[in-house]
């Protein structure tokens, strides 16, 4: 049976050393006195560690061992896109050196990987032109919104309303109110796609741009997206791809194609680079058509060198230099490791893991499939709904009791438009032996659940703590963003 | 193609189409808009797939492209060369952190939990602020999320910042704010290359959200009357916000110690590489003040406990972010820089409380040494008189197109042009006398 490793680790601040130090510091031997003014040196010494180098790695080596990411057991989180990241992406390291601001001569073979990359992402996109400047999806969500709104001011017109989906990724409509839209929701129908009529009777001359995904995040494609695309241009909108759900159709239809004008990449989910535990990513904003021209800067141009240009009416830039460069040349090991053929074959290989799933989930007792006859994509929403009302086990439970079998869980509780959502993405990587054993614990669980719901209910009891006390963790009087305020509220507030 | 390490069923298509029922892939997307499919593959990577043997050539080969540097450049402007323990490749490479998700299961993320929290917990102690969050993009990424989190504080829509902003920092936080429509106003650099505090005394405050002032400035000058700045800020109910190196705290007096409402700053220089520009980390820290808090942006790791009563820690105050609030959210942040903050943490344990002061005099002394050998070779005079942390502006003699190409000649890179004559040039623990001493002879054989 999987049980995680548990160490009664402290905070680091709470190591007792004294006089230690885990890195010897270089020095030269400089006569130069400190001539700042004592008025602006620092008054107090950090309250930081004083450990040795063993003591750190060992400190972070446990905290390790307390950790579960796609190298350790399938990730089948919806609309997160957690497939293996393969190991030639670590030798890419002789490129960390070089400076953004170095000369663009001395330069020429990141400058030439950049270039590659955008040449490739907009052809397996259907686009004109990429920005890699964005560092992760909602940067690029971000870009993409603020290009529609410059797009509709030079046409000397305010439009302040921004079209989502109701099944949206919650990014969408932030990155639209960042960009000062007010955003108006589109209901889906009952087979979990965009109502046409709903589309038709909100759509206006105020209307800037839609953000939809398609796949949608029920992981059904959305295929009225030619006439879906045909009202947004109507009334001159603009037709905004978020590019989180491309891993189901890689390969086989582009954004480009079904008629959008801007599409974001997360590099992260779709073109092999790690999450990191939440980040960082890598992302890229692509444009097709009139669109290009407000792509953020700098973007790689080809002469007789490669160099960095400005878009004519670019809306400016999102990151301070290249985008997370590092993670481009993971993501274009990644590329190159796969080449054109398997590249291609990644919407087909993700969507065939997805259905495999659903045929061996198919008719267990108490989840839902809403449009239960359509294929789905890259991810699979089943709804635990009958589950929670029959035996009172719910979606987080569900999500739980996964953990204690050496599964991380699914995303839960989204998309808004199902309840008790258990949101499942298996990607193309997992083995289908480890899809068959992902199949039988949720069956497993489910069985349970009708037998002896507490066994689910108190899961999970093999991950190294329990469930978390989340009022004691929000309530004002408790709330401990930082050892500095633990510190503070201790009887002496001892200092060391 | 029959096989391929990254996809494992493409032996098993047959027995998964038959559990399907379906008897080809193609099916699958029937969908799909007939004449929207694309019959043809992808020209993406070069057609087959590459070996490692093969991918390994190809990096080598653009990597060739680049000039091979005898030094480190002597370029900062927002982006540090320093020295980086080799703990932190070893530890960020643990495969548990590495391929981890966010941490939205805590029970099965403890440790990944626990060592953000420590991220944010050192943080907090080297800027003296109270609260950090678990980092954004970049530091140009962190002003403009602390412009908007000052604007949705007030709601006023005006934003100070000095002439002395590093340029591109003040290019993102147009762009991030530009669709709020918010409006910056600058104050200039005086005479001794510090913020105009006279013009900024000078401004009817009734419209002005939020003033931001950066330390050591963009031209690494040190600013010595922030404490003014705060004061001004506070008497004015404007949120005041300090962008800071971190190094420089090992010296320099803390945000919280001058009384900011916020900070922020790049963790780029606390274990991170050059990286070409990214991935770094966005540092943006507050004061336990829940009027601040509440409006913060980005992931916070907070300490708790679990069932049995052993410590544990989760994500707090979601309420705040995208997936929960949508349009209402204080930001649409979601991916942020996690593994960057951890490589913080990891470097901040290594250096400790000794460390990252004797690190930050060693910054303080060879920069210094390389101004007093430019000058004592007479290439030309300091543009500032005023004091400098790791950069300086220095006014050659001669133009510094022709010098800086000359350095290139020799394999050194110079300084970032800012003028004709001008450039600033930063000087790091890993530049060392020996570099330091090339790069000024070097100059005195063109200038």
């Amino acid at each position: 049976m999987w049980r995680q490793a548990y160490w009664d680790e402290p905070l680091i601040t709470e190591y007792k050393g004294k006089g230690r130090q885990g890195f010897l510091v270089p020095k030269e031997n400089i006569e130069a006195e400190i001539k700042l003014p004592e008025k602006i040196r620092r008054g107090r010494e950090p309250e930081l560690p004083e450990v040795s180098e063993l003591e750190v790695v060992r400190h972070f080596i446990r905290l390790s061992q307390m950790s579960f990411g796609v190298d350790t057991g399938m990730m089948p989180l919806g609309s997160c896109t957690m497939k293996y990241n393969p190991k030639i992406e670590e030798e890419t390291g002789v490129f960390e050196r070089t400076h953004p601001l170095q000369d663009q001569d001395t330069v020429q073979g990141n400058l030439e990987v950049m270039y590659e990359m955008q040449r490739w992402l907009a052809e397996a996109t259907g686009m004109d032109e990429c920005s890699l400047q964005v560092p992760a999806g909602s940067a690029g969500e971000l870009a993409g919104v603020l290009m529609i709104r410059k797009y509709h001011r030079e046409q000397n017109r305010r439009r302040g309303e921004m079209l989502v989906a109701d099944s949206a990724h919650g990014t969408n409509p932030a990155s639209a109110a960042m960009a000062g839209f007010s955003v108006i929701y589109i209901k889906s129908n009952q087979e979990g796609l965009v109502d046409l009529d709903v589309l038709k009777g909100t759509i206006s001359e105020n209307v800037a741009g839609f953000m939809l995904t398609n796949p949608n995040t029920l992981g059904l494609f959305e295929e009225n997206i030619k006439e879906i695309a045909d009202l947004v241009h109507s009334v001159d909108g603009v037709l905004y791809y978020d590019g989180a759900n491309l891993n189901g159709i890689l390969g086989i239809v582009r954004p480009g194609d079904m008629g959008f004008d801007i599409v974001h990449l997360n590099l992260h989910k779709t073109f092999g680079v790690p999450h990191g535990g939440g980040g960082p990513g890598a992302g890229a904003v692509c444009a097709k058509g009139k669109m290009v021209e407000y792509l953020p800067y700098p973007v790689v141009v080809k002469g007789d060198r490669y160099s960095l240009v400005k878009p004519e009416r670019s809306i400016g830039k999102i990151s301070v230099f290249n985008g997370n460069f590092g993670n481009l040349m993971r993501s274009y090991a990644y590329i190159l490791g796969l080449g054109g053929k398997g590249v291609s074959m990644i919407g087909k290989m993700s969507t065939l893991a997805t259905n495999y799933l659903i045929a061996k989930l198919r008719g267990v007792k108490g989840l839902e499939l809403m449009a239960p006859h359509r294929f789905r994509k890259h991810e699979v929403v089943f709804s635990a709904k009958k589950l929670a009302e029959e035996t009172g086990v719910t979606a987080f439970d569900v999500a739980k009791a996964l953990l204690d079998r050496g599964f991380y869980a699914p995303t839960i509780y989204f998309p808004p438009n199902v309840e008790e959502a258990l949101m499942i993405e298996p990607t193309e990587t997992e083995p289908v032996e480890v899809l068959d054993q992902f199949a039988e614990a949720i069956k497993e669980i489910v069985e349970k659940a009708y037998i002896n719901p507490s066994a689910i209910t108190s899961t999970p009891q093999n991950t190294a703590v329990g469930r978390l006390d989340q009022v004691k963790a929000n309530h004002p009087s408790t709330v401990t963003p930082t050892y500095r305020v633990l510190r503070s509220r201790l009887p002496n507030q001892g200092r060391k | 193609m029959d096989n391929h390490p990254w996809l494992p069923n493409i032996s098993r298509i047959q027995d998964m189409l038959r559990e399907i029922g379906v008897e080809e892939i193609d099916e699958l997307f029937q969908d799909v808009p007939e004449d929207l499919i694309l019959r043809r593959e992808l020209k993406v990577g070069y057609d087959s797939p590459l070996s490692e043997e093969e991918i390994r050539w190809r990096l080598g080969q653009v990597a060739e492209r680049n000039l091979k540097l005898k030094y480190p450049p002597f370029l900062g402007a927002g982006a540090y060369p320093h020295s980086i323990p080799s703990v932190i490749k070893f530890i960020l490479s643990r495969s548990e952190f590495y391929t981890a998700y966010t941490p939205y299961q805590p029970e099965v993320n403890q440790g990944l939990l626990q060592a953000l929290f420590e991220y944010q917990s050192l943080m907090a102690e080297l800027l003296e602020m109270d609260v950090v969050n678990s980092s954004h993009y970049d530091w140009g990424g962190s002003l403009a999320e602390a412009v908007l989190m000052a604007h949705r504080i007030n709601g006023r829509r005006k934003v100070v910042v000095p002439e002395s902003i590093n340029p591109l920092h003040e290019q993102v936080l147009r762009t991030w704010i530009s669709g709020k429509e918010l409006e910056v106003v600058k104050v200039p650099t005086g005479k001794d290359g510090k913020v105009d505090l006279d013009f900024l005394s000078s401004l009817n405050p009734d419209e002005i959200s939020s003033v931001y002032v950066q330390q050591p400035n963009f031209f690494g000058v040190v600013e010595t009357e922030l404490e003014y700045v705060t004061e001004w800020a506070r008497k004015n109910n404007v949120v005041s916000i300090v962008g800071v190196s971190p190094l420089s705290l090992g010296l320099i007096k803390s945000p919280g110690e001058l009384g900011f409402d916020i900070a922020v700053g790049d963790g780029q220089e606390l274990g991170i590489p050059l990286n070409f520009g990214g991935p770094y980390s966005g540092i943006l820290a507050t004061r336990m003040d829940m009027k601040l808090v509440r409006q913060m942006p980005g992931r916070i790791v907070g300490m708790t406990q679990d069932v049995n009563g052993k410590r544990g820690f989760t994500l707090i105050l979601q309420t705040r972010e995208q997936f929960a609030r949508r349009e209402k959210a204080t930001s649409n942040i979601t991916t942020n820089e996690a593994l960057m903050a951890l490589a913080n943490a990891v470097y901040l344990s290594l250096l400790g409380r000794n460390g990252i002061k004797e690190l930050a005099i060693e910054i303080y002394k060879r920069s210094h040494y390389a101004l007093k050998r430019m000058e004592d070779e007479e290439l030309g005079t300091r543009k500032w008189e005023s004091d400098f942390f790791e950069e300086f502006t220095f006014v050659f003699r001669s133009d510094y197109d022709r010098i800086h190409s000359e350095l290139l000649k020799r394999g050194i890179h110079g300084g970032l042009k800012l003028g004709p004559r001008e450039a600033l040039f930063c000087v790091t623990e890993v530049h060392t006398k020996r570099a330091i001493d090339d790069l000024v002879n070097a100059i005195k054989e063109v200038v």
